[in-house]
């Protein structure tokens, strides 16, 4: 029992401060390395109607059904046709699992908390709420999103009410 | 650090098997009442107690196997004394009695408590039931032998006697004749029998059939009457017993030892015939597993984790097909014994996903059938006459969905034998019939699984519930303000209960709100309907959550949509003059001389497709509730059983659609819920 605690801890240091970059156009983005389940190579997704445009529609992975998310279109950019090196990253956030659909995915690195800056705040941009921080990497700047924030918090929302009323 | 205490898994396999076993043993014992005849279940139930005591035993639940041992004692009696008559109500309330206690002992051990019951009261009341059995017994033993007709093959009558005790018995053997001109010799014999039964534990006499057939007169009169007994009596009083016998002649009594005793052809007869019996029993089981009866006796449980792992590992074999039989390698090669091959291997894959998707269903009948507990104990307490009727107990709905509305489904029942049916003296005084019906229906509806609650007890009080409603503040209207359907909805809301005095079995006032919480839990809903006087029906209604439904799946654009084929009506290509458009722009089409509405499956869901004529696609008329409508869409796909599955939480409800199901291929298909598009 103390064995397997210890490892936990150890796991979770490993994990800490490490970020998955992934590339949307030019920029680059990161989400911490602990939300992510796999990466797969994009595949056939059934379209489900009514769902906000970003909203692509299900995979079937391994017999599991999981909604699949646009970033560009969450972002509000322009959509670019998928190719061979698009790719579905699943994540885990509050026990829902999703998949985003990113341009490329580019590597694992390591950030400290020194070299990550606040966002700035802009009021009207709502694109800005996503952004948990700056990372900055030799000399690149990554974008560190908010994995929790980029599912809608409205809906979120509407999860927790559902999770609750579960219990 | 754990929530529940964790067990031992030999404790845990201790726990589940008895669990397991106690109900079928309750669900034998119940239907076994039914049918009035305990005979044929009588095996099943020994079998079971023994393989409980067993393992109680070697938990060292003494409590459980102790009781579990004296039911044995008791069964095997019934088992081997098929002449006892037996209150099979008696018979049913001890065992049930026991099995209660049994499972009450385990959910101690399960929630981590010490086993403490005390099982001597259920004990007490077997063993007082045993002895006064037995002591039928010995009446019946005489009535037997002249009620059961032996044949001659069986030659030798086996007498009933008392178990046989830890006192050490001596075998005799004995030969008497009676006097010459005595009459009736084989009533004499018989009489000897009689008296000589209530001392030994074992006799075996010749010629056997001494009553019915008067040709043993003359058998007794020429050969004499030749028993052997195995006794606890001392040589004394056996050679007394002997001396006192009326009109015998030539007596001679003689001890013998068990191996003189045992090279007794009539022993050696008799060994051999239970020899025989013993044999047939054993094919019992075997005959009973084999055929329907056998509930529960080729099962084996499985952690659903497994299962889950199975399904999972299933989908991915299935693409992995795919992947392999439609390789771009491969592609455009002529490899005619390899398509033959991957043909083969396709088939059996797809195989194997149905059954992999269908172990996760369970049939309905398990729970219902535990209903009938419920509704004997309840009834008998309230002194109520109830049967229930079961429909459709064949229904399989998903393993999660089943455990979650069995609390519901015995709160409704438990309602409707306590509020519901009449008193039988009231019910006839209303021209109904003394028995009250229960009826639990299930089935599949729309996308949906129905379970009916119906009764036809005294239905819901109209006044009575919107005068309470208005006391619990639910309302400020008056009845006549308020709709039928309003006013039973109140039932449902949280602190209504209608009866005054709290019952120990329902009303307690928490009721409804909970079911109705509970079944909203796996996203399904209840509705109420009643007639005063008339009866009640219930209706749950639970989303078919990965129930398995048979799917016509179709094409729109590039999307594959599902359809219960139980709702398809029929499909066809119509012709293009057909269609009719009235002046808002409604489509419809003439089938033998009924209009009927057209919703364009790709102009509903906004799905690219290249076909809006109606004569490049098809449509197909679905009905729900007797309403039907034509959906267009580009082409049927094929029939097949699919898996529901709910879509995720993220997925935004959409109207029309119940849950999405994962197709042969591993595409997934949108399954459409035609009662909400009718």
């Amino acid at each position: 029992m103390a064995e397997n605690a210890t490892d936990l801890f150890q796991e979770e240091d490993t994990q800490k401060g490490k970020h998955l970059i992934f590339a949307l156009g030019n920029e680059q983005y990161g989400i911490p390395i602990g939300h992510v389940i796999e990466i797969i190579g994009i595949q056939p997704i059934t379209e489900v109607p009514e769902q906000p445009e970003y909203v692509k529609g299900v995979i079937n992975l391994r017999g599991k059904i999981i909604p699949v998310m646009d970033v560009r279109l969450r972002f509000k950019k322009t959509h670019r046709e998928y190719d061979d090196r698009t790719c579905i990253i699943v994540i885990e956030v509050s026990d829902l699992c999703i998949g985003i659909v990113v341009d490329l995915v580019l590597e694992v690195i390591s950030i400290d908390d020194e070299n990550i800056a606040p966002p700035p705040k802009w009021n009207k941009d709502s694109y800005s709420r996503y952004v948990q921080g700056i990372g900055k990497v030799g000399d690149s700047v990554k974008i560190l999103l908010d994995c929790k924030k980029l599912l809608d918090e409205e809906e979120l929302l509407e999860l927790h009410t559902l999770d609750m009323n579960e219990e | 650090m754990h929530t529940h205490v964790s067990l031992e898994p030999m404790q845990e396999m201790f726990i589940f098997e008895t669990l397991q076993l106690a109900e079928q043993l309750e669900q034998r014992i119940l239907s076994s009442e039914n049918a009035n005849s305990n005979t044929a279940s009588i095996d099943e139930i020994f079998r079971i107690m023994h393989t409980i005591k067993g393992s109680a035993a070697m938990m060292m639940f003494d409590q459980i196997a102790s009781l579990a041992h004296a039911l044995e004692d008791l069964y095997d009696m019934l088992r081997t004394e098929q002449t006892i008559e037996v209150d099979s109500r008696i018979l049913t309330d001890l065992t049930l009695d026991a099995v209660d206690f049994i499972k009450q002992e385990i959910d101690k051990i399960q929630q981590g408590k010490k086993a403490d019951g005390d099982s001597s009261p259920q004990m007490q009341k077997v063993q007082i039931y045993i002895s006064s059995l037995d002591r039928n017994l010995q009446h019946k033993g005489m009535e037997a032998a002249t009620i059961t007709k032996t044949s001659q093959q069986q030659p030798f009558y086996v007498s009933s006697c008392q178990n046989s005790g830890t006192v050490k018995s001596r075998a005799f053997i004995a030969h008497l004749f009676f006097e010459d001109g005595c009459e009736m010799e084989n009533i004499r014999a018989f009489t000897v029998v009689h008296n000589l039964q209530e001392l030994c534990q074992e006799l075996l006499f010749s010629p056997e059939d001494i009553l019915e057939n008067t040709d043993s007169v003359k058998i007794l009169r020429e050969q004499g009457f030749h028993i052997v007994f195995r006794t606890r009596e001392s040589v004394e009083e056996v050679n007394q017993f002997f001396a006192q016998i009326p009109f015998s002649e030539k007596v001679s009594v003689q001890e013998v030892g068990e191996r003189e005793y045992h090279a007794e052809p009539l022993v050696q007869a008799k060994s051999s015939q239970v020899h025989i019996q013993e044999e047939v029993k054993n094919n019992d089981p075997l005959l009973i597993s084999m055929g329907k009866q056998g509930v529960g006796s080729q099962l084996m449980t499985v952690s659903v984790e497994k299962l889950d792992s199975l399904m999972d590992l299933v989908g991915e074999l299935v693409i992995s097909e795919a992947m392999v039989s439609q390789n771009g390698d491969i592609k455009g090669l002529k490899l005619h014994n390899f398509q033959k091959a991957a043909r083969q291997h396709k088939k059996l894959i797809s195989d194997l996903q149905d059954l992999a998707m269908s172990i996760r269903m369970v049939p309905l009948e398990g729970t219902f059938q535990k209903m009938n507990r419920l509704i004997r104990d309840v009834s008998r307490k309230l002194e109520k006459e109830i049967s229930l009727k079961i429909i459709g107990e064949d229904t399989e709905v998903d393993k999660n969905i089943i455990e979650k509305i069995s609390d519901p489904l015995m709160h409704l029942i438990r309602n409707g034998v306590d509020h519901g049916i009449e008193l039988p003296q009231e019910r006839m005084a209303q021209n109904k019939t003394k028995q009250g019906t229960i009826t639990l229906e299930a089935k599949h509806a729309g996308g949906e699984v129905w379970i009916i609650v119906r009764d036809d007890g005294r239905g819901l009080n109209k006044s009575r519930i919107v005068e309470k409603a208005q006391r619990a503040g639910l309302t400020t209207k008056q009845e006549h303000e308020l709709s039928e359907g309003e006013i039973h909805s109140f039932i449902f809301a949280p602190g209504f209960s209608t009866k005054e005095s709290v019952s120990e079995l329902s009303g307690r006032g928490v009721g409804m709100d909970v079911v109705m919480q509970n079944i909203q839990k796996v996203g399904g809903s209840i509705t109420v309907e009643s007639k005063e006087h008339i009866g009640s029906i219930f209706t749950i209604k639970v989303p078919l959550t990965l129930a398995i439904i048979d799917g016509m799946t179709v094409k729109v654009g590039q999307s594959a949509y599902s359809i219960p084929i139980t709702s398809i009506r029929e499909s066809f290509r119509p012709r293009e003059q057909e269609t009719i458009c009235d002046p808002s722009g409604r489509e419809m089409i003439l089938i033998r001389g009924n209009c009927y509405p057209i919703i364009r499956l790709h102009e509903l869901y906004k799905i690219q497709t290249d076909i809006y004529e109606f004569h490049k696609g098809i449509l197909i008329m679905v009905e729900h509730d007797g309403k039907s409508i034509c959906l267009l869409a580009d082409a049927l796909l094929g029939e097949q059983q699919v898996v529901v599955k709910p879509l995720p939480r993220y997925i935004k409800k959409v109207q029309g659609i119940a849950g999405c199901a994962l197709l042969g291929d591993g595409k997934i298909s949108l399954i459409l819920d035609i009662s909400s598009l009718v």
